[in-house]
């Protein structure tokens, strides 16, 4: 009977295990896509169905898709979460985060290792040029040109108390993002930029990091956020990785992550073991981002068609319901795509899921189809509008036999408007997480590598082309010959 | 037949139409003319309800025009416009047919209609296909006629309806159409601003200025007996080639 008991142990175990899907969020650089695939596959070695969602927008994202419950765990940074997440005005002990994050439903592991701080980098010729070695001294250098990542500019632990705390006056900063900021540190078009300490470009592009001379950085010491409600045979797992990874670890994770484009190759050389070389059909990688794409952009763009030209026809009349309704779709067109995820995301019913990004789309997607609506109705002279009218046609019958043939031109215009905007803004899908085009695009654009950018970005440059050629050619379907002939 | 009592349009402060009255007799061509603005296209799209009088009533066949009864009244009135207003997705046929097809009519009935029309407006059958674009603009005014026409209606407006048409094309348009009202013995509603044109169609010219009916009367009551001095002026700066 002894056996037995063990094998039923495992079994229930396994069946157990399998009952809980469990989903590792991660920010869009490469550090945290490679602590999401060693947390994966340390949960599929302990019997867990385990995935990756990969490249992420942002904290504020990620958090709330974690309170969510769209993902079960993600990594992130004790810094962060002292900043950004509890907002506590003075620097808490590890113990006190754990306290004030579990009452909020989340739970936190020890720290794995390393403090990924952050730092301040220039090229190392140009540092040494300059005499310049910690941060104070750039109080003697107002003039360099600074490009810090948005991120940075805005962090309470970020760009303005530092200068502040330094005393710094630099004339010259702006915003650029984390990957393209080493390509322009290369060439010269910027001489300083904010880094993570464990970059791995740090040491393959040969910069300094700048001494952070009076201490202002905070610590930030990786760990795993999970949901309380993870199984505990889970938790534990994601245990046995405190205390493994220190910064020399870390750094060469990521350099490998670099080297090879390959976040899981990299996670397989913290297990020692020789990876399995994923998947990496080509063709049909494209064709599953493109298929994903489609399904956004045809979505998004039928909830367009649907709402908007009703809502155009509104707005063709004069008064205020009509100027509210043109103002209220074009504010929407300023609103910036990450910015509109951020905040559909912690609505209920959306979270990180396709639902959201096909509903950003559609609101893009009103402002042409309103517009052209309402101008290409406004545009009918009155002369046949009376004559419609005269005719004895109702109201109703006027719109649908005279007026809507007459504007489908414009209208046809708008839709085809959307549908090319949408084909180009459904790649920010892959910054929740959705996939799509932007997938190959935004994670190519952290490993500053071409050609993977190229896989995204060519699929969806002829994808533009065709929706283009499709809607030429729903022209002769959709507008009357006699509108198409010429005088 | 259409009675205009104590009619006025305002626009804001605007007066475009004083307070008028006027009797257009049954079976008899009534011309509206005067300078641009005197109102009379104002009272032509006053009957037909595209405007709603300031104050006033107006009467067709007995009927009071009333928001609630204005589709019912409108199909039974013609309505051309100088540029003919044919929507130009449709083909010369589907617009004559529009206004019928959307009442389902029977197909055999708006058939023999259209035949007739063709006739009536010597329009060539074959025709019927173009759209308005592939038209001539006399072609397009004769469609135009004949969708005014296909339900038979008891009243015909005409607005301008040879304005825009070089003149040899007008003068013959002009014969025809006095051939089609004379058989067609209907009651007829006419502007123009062309003093010889009121005089060849007119049972009874209406002469208005800013926004009031100056006289109204036959031509020649017009001519000998001019009511004011507006009257007199009118007439000479119509002055015919002949007379030059």
């Amino acid at each position: 009977m002894k056996p037995i008991i063990p094998i039923l142990l495992i079994f229930g175990l396994s069946v157990g295990a399998q009952a809980q899907r469990i989903v590792v969020g991660s920010k869009k650089f490469t550090e945290s896509y490679v602590l999401g695939e060693i947390a994966k596959t340390t949960l599929q070695n302990a019997g867990f169905a385990a995935e990756v969602r990969q490249g992420m927008g942002g904290t504020i994202i990620l958090w709330q898709a974690l309170q969510g419950g769209e993902i079960t765990l993600y990594p992130e940074y004790t810094g962060t979460i002292d900043e950004e997440i509890l907002k506590t005005k003075q620097p808490l002990s590890t113990d006190q985060m754990g306290a004030l994050l579990r009452q909020r439903g989340v739970g936190m592991t020890g720290e794995l290792g390393f403090n990924n701080t952050y730092a301040l980098v220039m090229r190392r010729d140009r540092a040494a040029k300059l005499g310049i070695g910690k941060i104070s001294d750039l109080r003697n250098h107002p003039d360099l040109s600074l490009g810090l990542t948005h991120e940075f500019l805005d962090r309470q632990d970020g760009w303005t108390p530092l200068s502040a705390r330094y005393g710094l006056q630099m004339r010259n900063v702006r915003g650029i993002d984390h990957a393209l900021g080493y390509a322009a540190l290369a060439n010269g078009s910027i001489d300083l930029k904010d880094a993570y300490s464990t970059d791995a470009r740090i040491a393959e592009n040969n910069l300094v990091v700048l001494d952070d001379d009076l201490h202002f950085f905070p610590q930030y010491k990786a760990v795993f956020l999970y949901r309380l409600d993870m199984d505990r045979r889970a938790v534990a797992a994601l245990e046995t990785l405190v205390g493994t990874i220190d910064e020399a670890r870390m750094t060469r994770l990521n350099s490998e992550a670099e080297r090879t484009k390959n976040y899981a190759l990299a996670a397989a050389l913290y297990f020692g073991q020789k990876p399995v070389s994923p998947s990496n059909d080509l063709i049909r990688n494209i064709e599953r981002w493109t298929l994903r794409h489609l399904e956004l952009v045809g979505a998004s763009l039928f909830l367009g068609i649907i709402a908007g030209i009703p809502l155009g026809i509104r707005a063709s009349r004069p008064g205020p319901v009509s100027n509210f309704i043109l103002a209220t779709s074009g504010v929407i067109q300023t609103i910036p795509s990450l910015a509109l995820l951020a905040l559909l995301v912690p609505l209920p019913f959306f979270g990180i899921s396709p639902v959201t990004a096909i509903f950003a789309l559609f609101l893009y997607s009103l402002l042409p189809i309103v517009r052209n609506t309402a101008t290409g109705l406004q545009d009918i002279p009155t002369a046949v509008r009376e004559s419609a009218a005269a005719l004895g046609l109702e109201p109703r019958a006027q719109l649908w036999k005279v007026f809507l043939p007459l504007a489908s031109r414009t209208i046809l215009a708008g839709v085809k408007t959307s549908a090319i905007i949408n084909v180009g803004t459904a790649t920010l899908a892959a910054l929740i997480g959705v996939g799509g085009l932007g997938e190959p695009i935004i994670s190519g654009l952290n490993l500053n590598d071409y050609s993977t950018i190229l896989q995204g970005a060519i699929p969806a440059a002829l994808l533009a082309l065709l929706v283009q050629f499709f809607f030429d050619g729903l022209d002769r379907v959709f507008v009357p010959k006699g509108l198409r002939l010429k005088q | 037949m259409i009675k205009l009592s104590s009619v006025s349009k305002k626009f804001g402060t605007t007066v475009a139409l004083h307070e008028t009255n006027l009797d257009v007799s049954a079976g008899k061509a009534t011309v509206l003319i005067g300078p641009s603005g005197c109102g009379k296209s104002t009272i032509l799209r006053l009957i037909i309800g595209l405007l709603e009088p300031t104050s006033g009533t107006i009467e067709i066949d007995g009927d009071r025009v009333t928001p609630t009864n204005i589709l019912p009244l409108r199909r039974r009135i013609g309505y051309v416009i100088q540029e003919g207003g044919l929507f130009a997705h449709l083909t010369a046929r589907k617009n004559i047919l529009l206004m019928a097809k959307h009442l389902k009519q029977p197909a055999e009935r708006m058939e023999t209609r259209l035949h007739e029309l063709c006739e009536l407006t010597h329009f060539p059958e074959d025709g019927l296909l173009r759209y308005p674009v592939e038209l001539s603009g006399g072609q397009r005014q004769r469609v135009s006629l004949m969708r005014a026409l296909m339900l038979q209606p008891s009243v015909l407006l005409l607005d301008e309806p040879l304005g825009a048409l070089d003149p040899m094309v007008r003068a013959r348009l002009q014969d025809e159409l006095k051939e089609i009202f004379k058989r067609l013995q209907q009651t007829i509603v006419m502007v123009t601003h062309d003093m010889a044109e009121a005089g060849f169609f007119a049972d009874c010219i209406v002469l208005l200025n800013e926004g009031r009916i100056v006289q109204s009367g036959t031509l020649d009551d017009l001519r000998t007996r001019p009511a004011t001095e507006f009257v007199r002026e009118f007439l000479r700066a119509q002055r015919a080639v002949e007379a030059i």
